[in-house]
């Protein structure tokens, strides 16, 4: 469970930012995209699980304005298309977001990609947002651009967004059906005057689709997100995924559901269920086919700022940049120089992964089946947080062939600090809950009294592989189990247990 | 004849540029609307445009304080489970 976070400053935020490790696609699921896009996502911090070690995004709230209602999202905050619900951004003008951008670009070079997500929708406030990207474009040329639209006013804004250094478009599709479309928008506000149900539905998908042909059929890359609602669109978003992919969006960002009584919004005080990270698996599984699927995506707070679990967004105050001098042009040959050190870091690590390994009679062994196992991790690929500091975990599949990435459940940490572990009683059964389905749990460290409870729950914690890389650790474990014939009878006899 | 805005407003801005009059102005939160400039849309729009677009049940009312999007008209929430969460900002499910 995400802890709300209701706030205009940035510091208690970090743990919902997406500055923590892993925001991106893991490399192999870029594989099989078209060359040409996958070379301009693979150093993405955003779709590329390696690239996030090394570049940095921001968002700028610039965008307070929206222009319709989602049941998800209360308008009291910020957009929950895009950052996590009960957040509240600070709003800035175009000239702020400006100076806030050039200052972070020069004190943080990784930083690469600029984005404009809120806290409404961005081309609802089409002035403050095109400024915002006019003067990047012109003064900041070495910095992507990126936007994250409803879609109700997309068609209109395509040939504005043409003209900048726009690297893509996300747009929240969480429908094709006007009857469903119903269930998520109570409204939306089209052409003076407020439409509800599913009239005005029907108005926002028709421009959506639109907006995205439009898009691709430009080359501009289209990123589609959308939001599993259990028992609305669960069954329904297998059909988005393929319509949307059908008419060239190069990513399908499944995202669940967050709704909490406590961030007041409709499906929360209605009592809306959430969907459990085992029915987010499955429908991300179906829906990805041959198409990219996002598994990483956090929906970060929308003002975060940083590399890598760090958030700097307090070193960027408002007031701090009114009075910082910024030099762009010197800044700009610092970040070239930073920038080729990391695309040469990065190229030798892929050559490196492409080589060919050497595959250990791998025929020969018996059937073993897929399990699943958590891993804590503060970033960088390797095992290296304790299980109770870990604000997430991220689950892997793991077969006697290989392994993929499924994604991370986000918990609350068991053990805020060696003081405040009054109640960690409760939160350990989150904790084990947000499991479900996972067999083994590596951490660099596990209490006694976790240990004894997720062992009860089935789930195997270890301890032995502290400071490994993942994926070398993962493999260990599963060849041990594997060799001992514990992975012999099916998963459905061990749960019962 | 002229709408007010209440302090229910979140600032949101969806409004501002959408007056006819420029009668709304900016504020931190809750944002206002000029009285002598306000028409109430009539004559540019059939419906007053910032009452259209505002986002928040109640945060703008006519001239004798009935607010144009009532609770519970724009969000579909239920009036009593509006009234817990505002007491006590969440709503508990038996
Ligand atoms: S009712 Fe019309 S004229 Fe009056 S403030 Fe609202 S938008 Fe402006
Ligand atoms: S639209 Fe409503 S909430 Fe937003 S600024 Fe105007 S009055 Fe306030």
């Amino acid at each position: 469970m995400e802890l709300p976070v209701i706030s205009n400053s940035a510091p208690e935020a970090s743990g919902g930012g997406c500055s923590s490790s892993g925001c991106g696609t893991a490399p192999d699921a870029l594989g099989h995209l078209p060359d040409h896009i996958r070379s301009k996502v693979q150093d993405h911090p955003c779709y590329s699980e390696e690239a996030h070690h090394y570049f940095a995004r921001m968002h700028v709230a610039v965008a307070p304005a929206c222009n319709i209602q989602c049941n998800y999202c209360n308008r009291k905050y910020d957009c929950s298309n895009e950052s996590r619900p009960g957040v509240v951004s600070e709003v800035m003008s175009p000239e702020q977001a400006v100076k806030k951008t050039l200052a972070v670009a020069a004190a943080i070079p990784q930083m690469t990609v600029l984005g404009i997500a809120g806290p409404g929708d961005p081309l609802a406030n089409p002035e403050r947002t095109f400024e915002t990207f006019r003067r990047l474009s012109e003064e900041a040329p070495d910095i992507k651009l990126c936007v994250s639209t409803n879609g109700l006013s997309l068609p209109q804004s395509v040939d504005e967004l043409a003209k900048h250094n726009i690297d893509h478009v996300t747009i929240t599709i969480n429908t094709v059906d006007p009857e469903i479309g119903a269930k998520i928008y109570p409204w939306i506000f089209w052409e003076n005057k407020r439409i509800f149900g599913v009239e005005g539905a029907k108005i926002l998908i028709e421009q959506q689709q639109k907006g995205l042909e439009m898009l691709t059929s430009r080359g501009i890359l289209v990123k589609v997100n959308s939001v599993m609602i259990p028992g609305v669109n669960d069954e329904h978003l297998k059909e988005v995924s393929k319509i949307v992919k059908a008419k060239g969006a190069f990513l399908h960002n499944v995202m669940p559901l967050i709704a909490e009584a406590e961030h007041g919004t409709y499906y929360g005080i209605m009592g809306q269920r959430e969907p459990t990270p085992l029915e987010l698996e499955a429908l991300q599984d179906s829906c990805s086919g041959d198409m990219s699927m996002m598994r990483h995506c956090r929906q970060c707070r929308a003002d975060a700022v940083g590399l890598l679990g760090e958030d700097r967004g307090e070193e960027f105050t408002l007031d701090k940049i009114d009075e910082m001098e910024v030099d762009y042009a010197t800044a700009m040959v610092e970040r070239a120089k930073v920038h080729q050190a990391i695309t040469s870091e990065l190229e030798m690590k892929r050559a490196l992964k492409a080589a060919p390994k050497f595959e250990a009679e791998a025929a020969d062994k018996p059937a073993t089946r897929p399990i699943r196992i958590a891993i804590a991790s503060k970033g960088g690929g390797v095992i290296n947080e304790h299980f109770g500091h870990a604000h997430e975990f991220l689950v892997y599949e793991v077969d006697s062939a290989g392994h993929r990435f499924l994604g991370h459940r986000k918990c609350t940490a068991y053990c805020m600090g060696d003081e405040s572990c009054g109640d960690g009683e409760t939160v350990l059964g989150q904790i084990i809950k947000s499991l479900e389905g996972v067999e083994v749990l590596l951490a660099s460290k596990i209490g006694f009294e976790p240990w004894a409870d997720l062992e009860k729950a089935g789930i195997q914690p270890n301890g032995e592989h502290a400071m490994e890389p993942i994926e070398e650790a993962i493999r260990a474990v599963y060849d041990e189990l594997a060799a001992a014939g514990k992975l012999d009878q099916p998963a459905a006899a061990k749960a019962a247990a | 004849m002229a709408l007010e805005i209440t302090e229910v407003c979140v600032g949101c801005y969806a409004c501002e540029p959408l007056c006819p009059n420029e009668a709304i102005s900016a504020g931190n939160p809750v944002f206002t609307i000029d009285p002598n400039k306000c028409t109430e849309c009539l004559g540019d729009y059939d419906k007053p445009q910032c009452a259209e677009i505002c986002p928040i049940e109640a945060a703008i009312v006519d001239e004798i304080g009935d607010p144009l999007n009532p609770l519970g008209s724009l969000t579909g929430i239920p009036l009593h489970l509006i009234e817990e969460y505002n007491t006590t900002g969440t709503v508990v499910r038996s």
